[in-house]
């Protein structure tokens, strides 16, 4: 039976020659991957089984990059614990603080994740290494115990929805605008349980950094994964940074989706998702006058390097408006270092913005820029959820690093195209 | 194996960040979660739930993070089972991997009110309603996921897949 490009991953990792949308398999892991949040759930859950190792050190990653640098004295003994286990299990990618990054934009960065790959982290945007064509997505820390243990995890075969992305974006269109139109259309549940596959000739304008950008908000509309179809432009990521095998899956051409949308790029705005879910979205001409108190651009949805380019080249020479607090966070060390190289650092901070080392902090209301009570941000994280950065009665505006750069500069929800 | 208490109900979308707000992951305690359970959309939840109470909602409970505290904190809050139309799938697969149990029926969702007194019978997928006289029909829960249940859960599985117990 012909298979979509998900089917066709989890079936060879599952040993068989084809699978059903609904059929449950038991997969071999390439990759099992935890944070400083969900690794001590797990790391106690571990321990209970009673195995004495994990089932290969060079595929658990344990990544502390929520509540880092610690912001409490909890925080500073959840990550001690996961320290400590990885120094005992001998995990060989375990990343402290001068090393780490936000997880999903440190995994690919490193090379970890490849073609062709079974991933699962405890995190639920582990569905970003979609982008480089690996089936990639988020569980529980009972999942990442098991799969730590033994390197095989259950999982449901899931049916697809299509995507075919035509035409090429407008200028300040990028992969967030995308991803937020598609949510937009669909819902925060019209994926659920489900595949999203992105193809057609509009990819070749998708740069990476758009790719892991879309296949990260796969789970804002339910889905299990997002993925995306191997070509020039993620062979040429994956030799630059991995030299790991890898192995390159196709959905068959007369493979079944429960849904087919065609987007024609060429026609979408910049798109601000209003509270309080990532679907109540609206393009910038119909946002109307909202004032902010608060702008973050950053975390493993857009704190990768384009990100910074783009928001650097809306603040640079300009001043942020008056009272508005502005932190931007790159999404790894390596960014960091490129931004300093490309005197980034230099053009925000001149333009008086905060530049932080990475941390997913401000993004799930952690530390690193929480909101008050009736306070606004407009942020280039994945979700504003009630009290997401913050306090219950604070929102929170998903857009992209242009929208939120441009809107640094006026104090209000601004069009890059008007500053 | 039967669940029967007081229904606390929500409507759609309700996510891990209100059913336990990331400000409090700090602890991974379940009694220190439960306190804060739900308290971003129902501060009197906490106060009110009494042991082997029920939760109702509409469309996909437990959206969002893949946080495990979220099912936890629920469980440890004294809840004995959640019925809903859909669930996000990572909480899905949270709560049956650390035994909550958990229902789908659109039926229930749509006639349960707040308050309301119902029993779950977990063997066969019928909520009865006290209250409203009223009973109805949930899909069952699948045979791999009453493994796990009858397993103890997902570690106690593995230890047995692993020889270990």
């Amino acid at each position: 039976m012909a298979m979509t490009m998900t089917q066709k991953i989890l079936a060879a990792h599952a040993g068989l020659d084809s699978v059903v949308p609904g059929q449950l398999v038991e997969c071999k892991l390439d990759l099992a991957m935890g944070n400083d949040v969900t690794a001590p759930v797990a790391i106690k859950e571990f321990e209970k089984i009673g195995v004495k190792d994990v089932f290969d050190k060079g595929k658990v990653v344990l990544v502390p990059d929520h509540f880092t640098p610690n912001k409490d004295i909890k925080s500073a003994e959840h990550c001690k614990m996961v320290r400590e286990f990885a120094v005992e299990k001998e995990i060989e990618n375990y990343f402290e603080v001068g090393e780490v990054g936000i997880e999903h934009c440190l995994l690919p960065e490193k090379g970890l994740v490849v073609p062709g790959d079974v991933v699962i982290g405890a995190d639920s945007h582990t569905c970003t290494y979609g982008a480089l064509g690996a089936f990639s997505t988020g569980g529980g820390s009972t999942d990442l115990a098991c799969a730590m243990a033994t390197g095989a995890l259950w999982f449901k075969v899931p049916s697809a929805i299509k995507f075919i992305l035509k035409g090429k974006p407008a200028p300040w269109v990028s992969g967030k605008d995308v991803i937020l139109h598609i949510i937009g259309k669909i819902g925060v549940d019209g994926a659920l349980y489900k595949s999203m596959e992105f193809v057609g000739e509009g990819l070749r304008f998708l740069s990476m950094d758009d790719r892991l950008c879309i296949a990260n908000m796969a789970i804002e509309a339910g889905g299990k994964n997002g993925i995306f179809p191997v070509d020039e432009k993620t062979l040429d990521y994956i030799r630059e940074h991995s030299s790991k095998p890898y192995t390159v899956y196709e959905a068959d051409e007369d493979a079944e989706y429960d849904e087919v949308y065609e987007i024609d790029m060429s026609t979408l705005r910049p798109t601000v998702a209003f509270p309080h879910l990532p679907e109540n979205t609206r393009t910038i001409d119909e946002v109307g006058d909202i004032k902010i108190d608060q702008v973050v651009i950053g975390s493993c949805t857009n704190g990768r390097m384009e990100d910074l380019r783009v928001a650097a080249g809306i603040l640079k020479g300009k001043k942020v408006a008056k009272n508005i607090r502005v932190i931007i966070l790159p999404g790894t060390q390596k960014i960091y270092l490129q931004a300093l190289k490309e005197g980034l650092i230099e053009d925000f901070v001149k333009a008086g913005a905060a530049f932080s080392t990475p941390t997913c902090g401000p993004c799930l209301g952690g530390h690193m820029g929480i909101l008050a009570k009736g306070e606004r941000a407009i942020s280039t994280t994945n979700r504003n959820f009630v009290g997401r950065m913050g306090h219950p009665e604070s929102e929170v505006y998903l857009a992209s690093p242009a929208v939120a750069a441009a809107s640094a500069l006026t104090g209000k929800i601004t069009d890059p195209a008007k500053v | 194996m039967n669940a029967k208490g007081k229904v606390f109900k929500y409507g759609d979308n309700v996510d891990t960040d209100v059913i336990i707000p990331a400000r409090y992951l700090n602890s991974s305690d379940p009694q220190e979660l439960a306190k804060h359970c739900m308290e971003d959309i129902d501060k009197d939840f906490i106060n009110k739930v009494r042991t082997g109470d029920i939760i109702v909602a509409d469309k996909n409970f437990g959206c969002g993070s893949s946080r495990e505290h979220a099912p936890i904190a629920i469980k440890a809050a004294g809840i004995s089972c959640v019925v809903a139309k859909t669930y996000a799938r990572i909480f899905y697969r949270n709560s049956f991997n650390i035994g909550l149990p958990i229902l789908e029926c659109d039926e229930a969702a749509e006639k349960i009110q707040n308050g309301d007194e119902i029993e779950v019978d977990f063997d066969s997928g019928r909520i009865v309603n006290h209250s409203r006289n009223e009973s109805y029909q949930a899909q069952p829960i699948p045979l791999f996921m009453q493994d796990i249940i009858n397993n103890g859960g997902l570690i106690e599985r593995t230890r047995k897949k692993l020889g270990l117990s």
